[in-house]
């Protein structure tokens, strides 16, 4: 099973409009992602809340249909 | 999640004061974001209790549900959650996982 970046792309900029995503295939097999993500969403956040607003904008999908993806989140610079 | 799953649960998280939900046992991690948390944890001189999921399918999926997080390995210090691989791979970068094992009195190599 694999998911296109755009398709991840598309998720995540539904939850989280402002995002700023970057996304590599990292074998080029549809399956084994990095993200880059910057939101202001992020703010305020740990990193294990912020990657849970990620796994919530993916619905469900991390850990089914998507097997990798390292994320790297962050907010904003000031 | 079965009452008696989250039970079981709580009591594998409290078992020691750094255990680690993995695929495989740190002597053979089975995945390799498994592989290299136990690396981590092993180069800091971390003592961790390893749980395999993989040989059980009902921890496997409640793990998931009692930390609302998708992926394994996951890890955690004196029950609490502190994230999965990529965090504690940024974490020991930084140098921040060795700060909070320290202020949790979980004895490091320095």
């Amino acid at each position: 099973m694999a998911m296109d970046a755009a398709t991840i792309e598309r998720l995540i900029k539904e939850s989280l409009p402002d995002a700023q995503v970057s996304i590599e295939d990292l074998r080029g097999d549809g399956d084994h992602y990095a993200a880059q993500i910057v939101s202001g969403a992020f703010r305020g956040k740990t990193r294990v809340q912020q990657h849970q607003l990620v796994y919530q904008a993916l619905r469900g999908r991390m850990g089914n249909e998507l097997h990798a993806l390292a994320l790297q989140t962050s907010a904003p610079k000031e | 999640m079965e009452a008696t799953l989250q039970d079981r649960i709580r009591q594998q998280i409290g078992e020691a004061p750094v255990v680690l939900f993995m695929k495989g046992t740190p002597v053979f991690p089975q995945c390799g974001f498994s592989a290299a948390v136990v690396q981590i944890l092993s180069h800091l001189g971390v003592k961790f209790k390893g749980i395999d999921v993989l040989a059980d399918p009902s921890v496997r999926q409640g793990i998931k549900e009692f930390s609302n997080w998708p992926t394994i390995p996951q890890l955690y210090v004196n029950g609490e959650f502190i994230g999965g691989c990529d965090i504690v791979r940024e974490m020991f970068e930084t140098g921040e996982l060795q700060q909070v094992l320290e202020e949790k009195g979980v004895p490091i190599r320095a």
